[in-house]
């Protein structure tokens, strides 16, 4: 049997190895993703993100643990820096994770920092969780680089998750993070201040642009639970608001083109890289760029029309 | 595709302290010292049943289990998680043992299929080395 057809039918060691071949941009990858693709679309994904050490590996296994108990089944990816000097990550995300034994399929990713390799694995990802039946997919990503941003767009929903007294809120906010925001938590509610962080997001969102959907900032207190049936909640609530919102059907368009878009964009990317190693130009496009003999714009345009200038 | 993707894989390591014991100092040395060489190292936390050791191992899809044991009671955890291995289908999966075992309990579970046991004072580098040679195949 193909392992996608093994991921179809629940097979958690083929949808693990799958998930493995995604990642690593193995060539087999492109079949399995083929033959489940008629079998996605239908799972709530939902971003959770915030700066380091928030909670949102709590917050995502209590969030887990609620969708457990209403008889769904959950897939968690969560996404860990990798050190640009080795390539290694420690990946402690599983650290919070309460043994939930099969109901849940987690998965931890380090984002391996290669350009664009989360953005185009992430979304594979998803897909194959999908086909395995996991009705609501939780992406943990930390706050930190633009890729973790990026990747929050393949959610429905995102949560924003801070916590009172880290001192940094306020810049946290400055770097489009309220943006990418439909759900804001307040998390560690348990701790003095969070009142006050509370008020002080819901002034920033005040200000904001005027939507259909207005982002609600919840509480939670993630570590006994607190609070984590409104987060679910919001969730439904979004998803319902976003199938009512009449420009739906528009942003799904743009989604689309987006991801064909990149899909392109890599496509001949690859081919225009391997065209001109296997001529010999790339190595010494890549030394003159180095030495800033070369601007990598014009490199690259000699690459992609295999003229040189 | 891109053609360097498989090449350069890292290697997945878990780290698990199955147990009752607290004390996750070496553990953490240890799982540090793997990133540090360059491995994807998966650290699950302390107080881990077999159960849950062997279901992460399958959904992270690893190389390599490192199990961290200071209580004492290796020999009846160390034979359980490589049962729960072999009923998954985990064969593949290499098992390292680290802690404080006499040399004759360290002779039984490397009769198990247990492929090293690393004792208190271990140097690092030796478990990355050992490490590495257990990545697994494509
Ligand atoms: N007081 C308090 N502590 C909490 C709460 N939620 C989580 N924590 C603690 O905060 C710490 C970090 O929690 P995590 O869930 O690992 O946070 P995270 O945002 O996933 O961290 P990174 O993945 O490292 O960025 C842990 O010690 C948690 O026990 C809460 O509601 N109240
Ligand atoms: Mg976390």
């Amino acid at each position: 049997m193909s392992l996608g057809k093994a991921v179809l039918e629940g097979d958690r060691r083929a949808l693990a190895r799958a998930l493995t071949l995604v990642e690593n941009q193995h060539p087999d990858a492109e079949e399995i993703v083929r033959d489940i693709h008629g079998h996605t679309g239908h799972a709530i994904v939902v971003g959770i993100t915030g700066a380091p050490g928030v909670g949102k590996s709590t917050l995502v296994d209590r969030l887990a643990g609620h969708f457990l108990a209403a008889g769904r089944t959950v897939g968690i990816l969560a996404v860990d820096p990798s050190s640009p000097f080795t390539g290694g990550a420690l990946l402690g995300d599983r650290i919070r994770m309460e043994g939930r034994g099969s109901g849940v399929f987690m998965r931890s990713i380090a984002a391996r920092g290669q350009l664009g390799g989360l953005a185009r694995s992430t979304p594979r990802a998803i897909q194959l969780l999908e086909a395995a039946g996991r009705d609501f997919i939780l992406l943990e990503t930390v706050g930190a680089g633009q890729s973790e941003v990026d990747v929050m767009g393949y959610a429905d929903t995102t949560l924003v998750v801070v916590a009172p007294g880290l001192g940094d809120d306020v810049q946290a906010f400055k770097a489009g993070i309220l943006e990418i925001g439909d759900i804001f938590v307040v998390n560690k509610a348990d701790r003095p201040g969070a009142d006050q962080t509370a008020r002080e997001l819901r002034q920033m969102l005040s200000l904001g642009p005027r939507r259909a959907w207005r982002p609600p900032v919840l509480s939670t207190t993630a570590q006994t639970g607190e609070g984590i049936g409104e987060i679910a909640e919001a969730i439904l609530e979004h998803k319902a608001s976003m199938e009512r919102d009449p420009e739906v059907g528009v942003r799904h368009l743009h989604e689309a083109e987006r991801f064909l878009r990149q899909a392109v964009a890599e496509q001949l990317a690859d081919a225009a890289v391997a065209r001109a190693k296997a001529s010999g130009r790339w190595a010494p496009l890549v030394e003159e760029v180095a030495h800033r003999r070369k601007d990598p714009i014009w490199a690259a345009r000699e690459i992609v029309s295999g003229e040189e200038r | 595709m891109t053609e360097s993707a498989n090449a350069t894989r890292p290697i997945r390591v878990l780290v698990g302290k199955p147990g009752l014991d607290g004390h996750d100092r070496g553990a953490k040395v240890v799982a540090r010292a793997l990133r540090d060489a360059g491995m994807e190292v998966i650290y699950t936390g302390l107080h881990q049943t077999p159960e849950e050791i062997v279901e992460a191992a399958l959904q992270e899809d690893v190389d390599v289990v490192g199990l961290s044991i200071l209580s004492g009671a290796h020999n009846t955890l160390v034979p359980r998680v490589i049962e729960l291995l072999h009923a998954q289908g985990l064969d593949d999966v290499h098992v390292m043992v680290g802690g404080i075992i006499p040399e004759e309990d360290a002779e039984e579970l490397r009769k198990l299929g247990v492929v090293a046991v690393f004792g208190p004072g271990t140097e690092t580098e030796e478990i990355v080395r050992f490490t590495r040679s257990c990545a697994r195949e494509a």
